[in-house]
C-alpha cells in the first residue's frame, strides 16, 4: 500500500491554495466523497493519469466502459448494487405482492406478535399487517431519497460547474453562500423549514435536497478547478479546441466518478434525514407510511409491542448500510487505480 | 498568526449576516399570508390583525430584520406567540441541557473513535480493520432515534438499570444527572463515533502515504517511531476538524434523541414550537444553534491555522 504513486506533483500547491479559499472543515466532507487523498485527487477522479483519461476519451465511450470495468471489479460495490436493485424492484412491484392490504384495519387483531394468525411480522395498533406496510413503505422511502438527491443535484451541479469554470468574483460569492448554508445544523434547519412550509413528504425532501446541495457545489467546483489546470486540457486548448468542446469531451466525463460516489453517500444521509423527519411527524403523513413514520408509531407502543418499531429500523439500517458500502466501494473502484503489475 | 485570526474573523461577518437574514426570512416562506396562517384557521379578522401588528409584518422586510437583529444583539429574541414567554428565557432553560448532552455524547464518541481509528489504520487491510470498518458503517446506518428505543427496551424496560425518560440538572444531583444522561448521550455518541472513526482512519492513512513517511522509513526509523512521531503528529490536525463537524451534527441529532428520552432541551422546545408554528421561538432556536455551530467552526479553523502554518494567508 505504501508504494502507491502520487500522480500529481502539483497537488501540494493546490492543497495550499484550496485551504485559503474556504474553511477547513469542508475538507473532511470532500474526504467523505473522495477518499483519504481528497485534496490531491480533486484534480482528477482519483489520480487517473492524463494519458489514461485522454486514451479513454479517444476510444469513444471509453469512460463508460472504464467505469463499468472498475465498478465490476469491486465485490462490495457489486453486492451493494444488487441489494439496491432488489429494493427498487420491491418499490416497483411492492403493492402487488403484499400478503395483506397494508391499510386494511382489523381492530380485533391489534398489536399481534410476529408469526401469529398468518402475520409474519405481526400487526400494528390498528391491526394492519406490518410486513405489508414495510413493503409498501419501501416505495415511499426510496422516492424520498430520489427527490432529495434530484433537488440537490439540480441546484448543486450547475452552480458548482459555473463557479469552478468562471472563478473570480462569482465564485467568491457562491462559496460564501455555500459556507453559510453549510454552517447550519442540517436536521434542525430542515425541521424549521418544514414547520414553516407545512409537513409533507415532498416539502421535507425538497428541504433536505436544498440543504445537501452545497456538498455538490463544492465537489463539482473542485473537480472543474482541478481539471482546468491539467496539462492535457491546456494542450487541448492550445491546439484550438473550443471551450464547449473541452467541457463536453474532457470536463463532463471526469465529473462522473466523483458524482457517483457523492450520490451514494448522499442517498444514505437522505434516508436517515427522511426517517428522522417522518419520526417527528414532519415527513410522510398518515395513512401513508415510510419506515421512519412506522418507527414513530412503534414509539407510542414500545412498552407493549416493541416489534412495531424494531422492524422498520432494521430496514433503514440495511438500506443506509448498503448505500454507505456502495459509496466506499465506488470510491475505491473509481478512485486512484493501484497498478497491479 | 494575528493576521490570520483577523482575516478569519472578518470573513465570518458576511456569512453571519447571510445566515441571520436566512433565519429571519423563515417567516417569509410561509405560504399565503403569514399572519393568517400563524393566527390559525379559527381566528377572527381582529386576531389576524393583532398577529400582524405583533410580528410587525406590515413593515418592509429590511426594517423588520433590522429590529429583530438589533433586538437579538441585546438578548431580546421576541416572545412566544403561545406561551407569551420571552424566547430568550426558553432558550436559556434549554441550552444548558442540550449542551451537557452534546458534551457527554462528544466525549463518548471520542472514547470510541480514537482507539478504533488508530488500530484500524495501523492494521490496515487486516481483519481488525475490516471489522472496524463494517462496524463504523453500521454505526452510521442505525437511525439514532431507533437505537435510543432499543436501548430503552434493553436497559430500562428489560434490565431496569437506568431510567427510560426524564432529566435531572447536574446542579441538583450529579449522580442522578449521569443516570439520566448516559443513555441519551450513548445514543447520540454512537453515530458520532462511527463518523469520526471513518474520518480519522482516512486521515491517518492519508498521512501514512505521504513521501516524508517513506523517507522516515527508508532512513531506518523504527516502525513505532514512524507511527508515533510522524504519522500521529500530522494526523492529529484533522482531529480538530472532526471535532468541529461533530458539534454541528450533535446539535441536530439532539433534537431526535431528546424526543425519545424526554430530555427538556432545545430540541423539545423546537418540536413544540414547530407543532404550533411558533415562529419567534423557531427563529430563536435556529439562530442560537447556528451561532454555536459557527463559533465552534471558527475556533476549529483558528486552531487549524495555529497547528498548520500553510493554511494562513501569505
Amino acid at each position: 500500500m505504501t508504494d502507491t504513486q502520487k500522480s500529481h506533483p502539483s497537488g501540494e500547491d493546490r492543497m495550499a491554495t484550496e485551504h485559503l479559499r474556504s474553511s477547513t472543515s469542508n475538507e473532511i466532507i470532500d474526504q467523505e466523497f473522495m477518499g483519504p487523498d481528497a485534496p490531491q485527487a480533486s484534480g482528477l477522479p482519483g489520480g487517473t493519469t492524463a494519458e489514461e483519461v485522454t486514451a479513454a476519451v479517444v476510444h469513444g465511450g471509453g469512460v463508460w466502459k472504464d467505469f463499468r470495468r472498475r465498478v465490476g471489479s469491486n465485490k462490495a460495490a457489486v453486492v451493494a448494487l444488487c441489494v439496491i436493485g432488489f429494493l427498487i424492484l420491491v418499490a416497483i412491484i411492492g403493492p402487488f405482492i403484499t400478503p395483506d392490504d397494508p391499510n386494511q384495519q382489523n381492530l380485533r387483531a391489534v398489536l399481534l406478535d410476529p408469526f401469529t394468525n398468518g402475520h409474519i411480522l405481526g400487526t400494528d395498533q390498528l391491526g394492519r399487517d406490518i410486513l405489508s406496510r414495510l413493503i409498501v413503505g419501501t416505495r415511499v422511502s426510496l422516492i424520498a431519497i430520489a427527490i432529495a438527491i434530484g433537488v440537490s443535484m439540480v441546484i448543486g451541479v450547475p452552480i458548482g460547474f459555473v463557479s469552478g469554470f468562471l472563478g473570480g468574483r462569482f465564485d467568491a460569492v457562491v462559496m460564501r453562500v455555500n459556507d453559510a448554508l453549510m454552517s447550519f445544523p442540517p436536521l434542525l434547519l430542515a425541521i424549521a423549514l418544514v414547520a414553516v412550509l407545512g409537513p409533507s413528504l415532498v416539502n421535507a425532501m425538497m428541504v433536505v435536497g436544498l440543504l445537501m446541495s452545497p456538498r455538490f457545489v463544492r465537489l463539482v467546483r473542485g473537480v472543474v478547478i482541478g481539471l482546468k489546470e491539467e496539462t492535457y486540457v491546456e494542450a487541448s486548448r492550445s491546439i484550438g479546441t473550443s471551450t464547449g468542446s473541452i467541457i463536453v469531451k474532457h470536463i463532463l466525463p471526469n465529473t462522473l466518478s466523483p458524482l457517483t460516489v457523492a450520490v451514494a453517500v448522499t442517498a444514505g444521509y437522505a434516508m436517515l434525514t427522511e426517517a428522522g423527519l417522518s419520526f417527528l411527524g414532519l415527513g410522510v403523513q398518515p395513512p401513508d407510511a415510510s419506515w421512519g413514520s412506522m418507527i414513530r408509531e412503534g414509539f407510542l407502543y414500545y412498552g407493549r409491542s416493541p416489534w412495531l418499531g424494531i422492524f422498520p429500523g432494521i430496514m433503514i439500517a440495511i438500506t443506509v448500510f448498503t448505500f454507505v458500502t456502495l459509496g466506499d466501494g465506488l470510491r475505491d473502484a473509481l478512485g486512484r487505480e493501484e497498478r497491479k503489475e | 498568526m494575528l493576521k490570520f485570526i483577523l482575516y478569519r474573523i472578518l470573513s465570518t461577518i458576511p456569512v453571519l449576516i447571510l445566515v441571520t437574514f436566512a433565519v429571519f426570512s423563515l417567516v417569509l416562506l410561509i405560504p399565503g399570508d403569514p399572519a393568517v396562517t400563524i393566527a390559525g384557521p379559527d381566528a377572527t379578522v381582529e386576531q389576524v390583525a393583532q398577529v400582524r401588528e405583533r410580528l410587525g409584518l406590515n413593515r418592509p422586510i429590511i426594517v423588520q430584520y433590522w429590529d429583530w437583529i438589533t433586538g437579538a444583539l441585546q438578548g431580546d429574541l421576541g416572545t412566544s406567540l403561545f406561551t407569551s414567554r420571552p424566547v430568550s428565557t426558553s432558550i436559556a432553560d434549554g441550552l444548558p441541557v442540550t449542551l451537557s448532552l452534546a458534551v457527554m455524547a462528544l466525549l463518548i464518541s471520542l472514547l470510541i473513535a480514537l482507539p478504533t481509528a488508530v488500530i484500524s489504520a495501523v492494521k490496515r487491510g487486516t481483519w481488525i480493520d475490516r471489522v472496524a470498518t463494517v462496524g463504523s458503517s453500521l454505526g452510521i446506518a442505525l437511525p439514532s432515534f431507533w437505537l435510543g428505543l432499543v436501548f430503552v427496551l434493553i436497559f430500562s424496560l428489560g434490565l431496569g438499570w437506568l431510567p427510560a425518560t426524564g432529566y435531572v440538572p447536574i446542579t441538583e444531583s450529579p449522580g442522578q444527572w449521569l443516570e439520566h444522561i448516559i443513555l441519551p448521550a450513548l445514543t447520540l455518541g454512537i453515530a458520532g463515533a462511527a463518523e469520526s472513526t471513518r474520518q480519522l482512519r482516512g486521515s491517518i492513512i492519508g498521512v501514512s502515504q505521504q513521501e516524508f513517511i517513506r523517507t522516515a522509513r527508508s532512513k531506518g526509523l523504527r516502525e513505532g517511531k514512524v507511527i508515533g512521531k510522524h504519522i500521529f503528529k500530522n494526523a492529529s490536525v484533522p482531529l480538530v476538524t472532526v471535532l468541529g463537524l461533530q458539534i454541528t451534527a450533535l446539535l441536530g441529532g439532539a433534537v431526535l434523541v431528546e424526543q425519545i428520552f424526554g430530555v427538556p432541551g432545545l430540541g423539545q422546545i423546537a418540536i413544540q414550537a414547530v407543532t404550533t408554528r411558533d415562529i419567534p421561538v423557531i427563529q430563536g432556536i435556529v439562530l442560537i444553534s447556528v451561532l454555536v455551530a459557527m463559533i465552534s467552526n471558527l475556533l476549529v479553523d483558528l486552531t487549524y491555522g495555529y497547528l498548520n502554518p500553510k493554511v494562513r494567508p501569505r
